[in-house]
């Protein structure tokens, strides 16, 4: 028995949900606006900002001056590729704690999610001296490492939490045709997790594209993705209000759009497979 | 044992694809200024003249150096060419840590650099850093204003006539107000401008045997006097004002007076983004009445070359170049003479093309004004005059303008700032083993 | 249905993760607690040897400590509470019918999308500054006197920049937990008379303790070193400082890495004592 809803409550809530929606988006949209003003329009008042003349000034501004693309690409292959190697090493670390659980199981899982609580920067120089000896520094193999272990947790856990959602009895009845465990989960498990593992994937390119701490302190030239070309957009001399919005566009667009796209993926993940 | 290979592996993997680019690739740090921006621009002549490409890595002030630092220190090699300042180059270059540039060309002219500059990045007589541009502090005034209120601006203002035209200039209801100066926290910004303050009032960080001084009458006159001042004519919200937040607000025309870096008087005369370009005049840092000391302060932003570099000589290239009369004609036919970096060579002020820029004089006369190596009206055992030349400082100062800050922002009084400021750098200072 | 030989397959496969987190955490720890003991001075030559527990000792000594762990524990505090209630609000509204519900939600998950150091760059300048930013603008608008946000409330702007960030997560949560609400259940409530609150109380709170639980681990988690917020707005000053951001302070801004170590040491103990009261308060609702 559906309930009947009036239009004008559905009316209200629409006018309710839209406006709280339109608070919490505004400063995304406010600095796309920006981001088409020039600078001296970009500090007059919101109305004056609104009618003054649209430009594409401080988008090429920035191009000019730094190489986007460079970074752009660094961020990509940063953030996709540390998801994949987590992806390797915790898809069989996830399996069996979720088809062979001990009685640990429950406390590894909260010991890996505790190493996350550390403090970055107490062990900025420790891990800097340990990246120089490997030869590591601004190398694009040694920051998808170091995001490779920072989001593990997450990815185990993740994962986890969706491999238990799959039943058991499937396993047994591969088990009795006489699956062995590589079949078990290469044609069983996997094909089953696939939702679970894209949800993971996407949350942890996120988490990896946005991470700002490890991303600039080391690298220089060559590995530094898109946090280290906003950090030379911040609090220069003079007016940059136009080109540090257009560079902030610029910078979460890719992932915006990729995050709208696989809306349905990313609720998904992002209640990591925890609440149904 | 396969951990040891697969980490040879990268190792190597490293080393080849650091090998197979350009081996004439230097990589230079920077912070985002306006003349290094410029500079950017310009790189494409370098290369030009010398086959050398240049990575740039531009960054905020605060990441700079977090980043340039750590490297520095560790040896971790990520740079050639590092923008440091005049707080960093000696101690640096004490170290061990600089290329010396005692071998620079003879058509470089070392000598025409100004001596002020040349002291403030050198470590026992050797420098360590070729300057890129260089700064004093002083007055910049709305000669409207000035007019409208019936007052002239001396030359050498005291503190006492600066209060007494920030009152004649200050008119909230059109949005002026009297005087801005900077408060906001960390010792490049709040804690440079309020030590040059106390410099003029006669005070000092420390006495000769390291004590800290912020319990003399000096510094609570220097501070008080700031904050009535700031409080009953600067902006309302001058505790969190830096540098850039102020030149905002003078090129709207918010300020009637403003005390800060000589680099500012380019972009307050610049109409393209000066709503007051042609109104500006240009006075000496004020001192108090019977105080030799100004309120001027020095400061370069610097190239450096850390040790250990593997292309030391493309480096030196380049920082001849960027540093040279000649990027300064360069800079001159591309953007004017306004434009140039300026501060750094004594021929920029000798030549008349430049020496008619309305601060052209005003800005050398404040550089040599800055006597690194005597701050103060006291005697003090460092060198610097908006900070002190030891690696504790940036710690400490940081603090203790945080402290200040809050006082600014009504948050705790005068006294208890003081006697906190005291408290962080005595305990530190007994830290690092000086008392 | 475990026999010995999946046991140990499965402890096989469970050692990559474990090994490499173990390595992630050991090593880093390990050089930690040696710098602790040491006096380090990267701008004085370094390593300049063994001084026992004296870090440990001026850095809890010193008048910036404690307040740093409650600023820390009222961040933490302050976030999760405001992304817990505005998240329960939020979700139970966007449960509703509505015209557009795909395109409020999009809108709603934006800045979970957007860079710490960006959200902090664009609320620090292009909305709270009091001259140019929009909030400024706003107040002047209406004939009021702009506020500095970030000096005279500078606590509650980095409460509200962080849970800008984090309330599209605890709402998504928090969403999907509603709508896995059993209606019936409600209908037959609401039949006994029970009143909206009543309902919301006893049957739709329960229902989403699983998704709080959740939405509390994480955050905590991912609160407790927050660093770029704070280091792009306040710099630590007005009373802003946290835990991670004096040990920041200490290691690169005053280059004392023994002491910042020593600091080090002592977060690591307050994460756990917080794991530990978290596995208390919350562990138990993770079992499924």
């Amino acid at each position: 028995m559906a309930r009947m809803v009036s239009t004008r409550r559905k009316t209200i809530n629409t006018v309710l949900a839209w406006g709280v929606g339109l608070i919490i988006f505004f400063p995304i949209l406010w600095i796309t606006v920006l981001s088409f003003k020039s600078e001296g329009d970009a500090i007059r008042t919101p109305i004056e900002v609104l009618t003054a003349p649209w430009t594409l000034e401080s988008y090429a501004t920035v191009q000019e001056r730094s190489n986007y693309l460079k970074h752009f690409w660094n961020s990509v292959i940063l953030s996709v590729g540390s998801t994949f190697l987590g992806l390797l090493v915790a898809v069989p670390a996830a399996w069996s704690m979720a088809f062979v659980p001990s009685k640990r199981t429950k406390d590894i899982l909260m010991w890996m999610l505790s190493t996350k609580m550390l403090p970055a920067v107490g062990v900025l120089y420790p891990i800097y001296l340990l990246f120089i000896r490997m030869g590591l520094l601004d190398s694009r193999l040694g920051l998808t490492i170091v995001l490779m272990l920072i989001n593990l947790p997450i990815i185990v856990w993740m994962l986890y939490t969706y491999f238990r959602e799959i039943p058991g009895e499937i396993l047994e009845a591969a088990r009795m045709d006489g699956a062995g465990l590589r079949e078990e989960i290469l044609y069983v498990l996997t094909p089953m997790a696939v939702p679970g593992i894209a949800s993971t994937v996407l949350l942890n390119v996120i988490l990896a594209w946005n991470e700002a701490f490890w991303t600039l302190n080391l690298t220089a030239a060559t590995a530094a993705p898109l946090t280290a070309f906003i950090a030379s957009y911040s609090s220069p001399e003079g007016l940059f209000y136009a080109k540090l919005s257009a560079a902030s566009v610029m910078a979460i667009a890719p992932i915006l759009i990729l995050g709208w796209f696989s809306q349905k993926q990313l609720v998904r993940g992002l209640t990591f497979g925890a609440v149904k | 044992m396969k951990l040891k290979y697969a980490l040879r592996a990268a190792t190597a993997l490293a080393l080849i694809s650091g090998a197979a680019a350009n081996a004439e690739t230097i990589t230079i740090a920077t912070v985002n200024n306006g003349d290094m921006i410029r500079m950017q621009g310009l790189t494409d002549e370098f290369t030009k003249k010398t086959g050398i490409d240049v990575e740039w890595v531009t960054l905020e002030e605060n990441v700079l150096r977090q980043r340039v630092t750590t490297d520095i220190t560790t040896k971790g090699g990520q740079f050639d060419i590092m923008t440091i300042g005049m707080y960093e180059a000696p101690i640096w270059g004490k170290n061990g840590w600089l290329v010396p540039l005692n071998d620079l060309s003879a058509e470089y002219d070392v000598n025409d650099i100004l001596p002020a500059m040349r002291d403030g990045l050198s470590a026992d007589g050797t420098l360590y850093a070729a300057p890129f541009y260089g700064e004093s502090s002083m007055l910049m005034y709305r000669t409207d204003l000035m007019e409208k209120a019936g007052l002239t601006m001396p030359e050498e203002p005291t503190w006492e006539f600066i209060r007494e035209a920030a009152a004649a200039m200050d008119d909230p209801e059109n949005g002026i107000n009297g005087i801005c100066l900077r408060g906001k926290a960390g010792w490049g910004e709040g804690g440079a401008l309020i030590t040059v303050v106390a410099n003029s009032f006669g005070a000092r960080w420390f006495d000769e045997e390291w004590n800290a001084q912020f319990d003399t009458p000096e510094w609570k006159e220097a501070l008080t006097f700031y904050v009535n001042l700031m409080n009953d004519y600067g902006p309302d919200n001058y505790a969190t004002n830096g540098f850039n937040e102020n030149l905002s607000l003078f090129q709207q025309g918010k300020c009637g007076m403003w005390m800060d870096a000589t680099v500012a008087a380019s972009f307050v005369t610049n109409p393209k983004e000066s709503t007051v370009a042609d109104k500006v005049g240009f006075a000496m840092a004020p001192h108090k009445d019977g105080i030799s000391k100004k309120a001027n302060w020095l400061w370069a932003w610097a190239l450096g070359i850390p040790a250990g570099t593997q292309k030391e000589e493309a480096a030196k290239k380049f920082v001849e170049w960027a540093t040279s009369k000649e990027y300064l004609e360069l800079v001159a036919s591309k953007e004017g003479w306004a434009n140039v970096p300026p501060g750094t060579r004594q021929s920029l002020y000798d030549n008349p093309e430049y020496a008619s820029i309305p601060f052209a004089q005003m800005t050398l006369k404040s550089i040599l004004a800055a006597d690194p190596t005597n701050c103060c009206e006291k005697p003090v055992p460092y060198t610097g005059i908006q900070f002190v030349a030891i690696p504790e400082f940036a710690g400490i100062a940081t603090e203790v303008s945080q402290e200040f800050s809050a006082v600014y922002a009504g948050q705790q009084s005068i006294d208890e700032a003081l006697a906190k400021a005291q408290e962080i750098t005595n305990d530190a200072m007994e830290a690092a083993g000086y008392r | 249905m475990a026999t010995r030989h999946s046991r140990s397959a499965a402890r096989l496969m469970m050692a990559p993760a474990v090994v490499l987190l173990l390595g992630w955490m050991l090593v880093p720890l390990v050089m930690t607690l040696w710098f602790s003991f040491r006096k380090y001075l990267p701008l004085r030559g370094g390593d300049l040897g063994w001084v026992g527990f004296d870090n440990y000792a001026s850095f809890i000594r010193s008048s910036a400590f404690w307040p740093s762990v409650q600023v820390t524990l009222t961040l933490v505090v302050g976030v999760l509470a405001i992304t817990l209630v505005v998240g329960v609000l939020l979700a139970l509204l966007l449960d509703q019918p509505m015209w557009g519900q795909g395109i409020v939600r999009i809108l709603v998950i934006a800045p979970f999308f957007v860079m710490p150091t960006v959200s902090a760059l664009v609320w620090k300048n292009i909305m709270m500054d009091p001259n140019n930013g929009f909030l400024g603008h706003l107040w002047r608008a209406v004939g009021l006197q702009p506020i500095d946000w970030l000096s005279q409330a500078s606590m509650g702007s980095i409460i509200l920049i962080v849970s800008w960030e984090w309330l599209p997560f605890a709402t998504l949560i928090l969403l999907t937990a509603l709508q896995s609400l059993d209606s019936e259940q409600m209908e037959a409530a609401e039949m006994d008379g029970a009143g909206p609150l009543a309902r919301f109380g006893f049957i739709t709170l329960p229902h989403l303790g699983r998704a709080i639980t959740v939405v509390i681990l994480i955050q905590t988690i991912f609160l407790l070193s927050i660093f770029a917020e704070i280091f792009v707005t306040t710099g630590g000053a007005f009373g802003t400082r946290t835990l991670t951001y004096l040990i920041y302070q200490r290691v690169l801004e005053s280059q004392n890495v023994g002491l910042g170590s020593a600091g080090g040491v002592y977060a690591i103990i307050l994460a756990n004592i917080v794991a530990i009261f978290l596995m208390r308060i919350v562990g138990k609702n993770l079992d499924a």
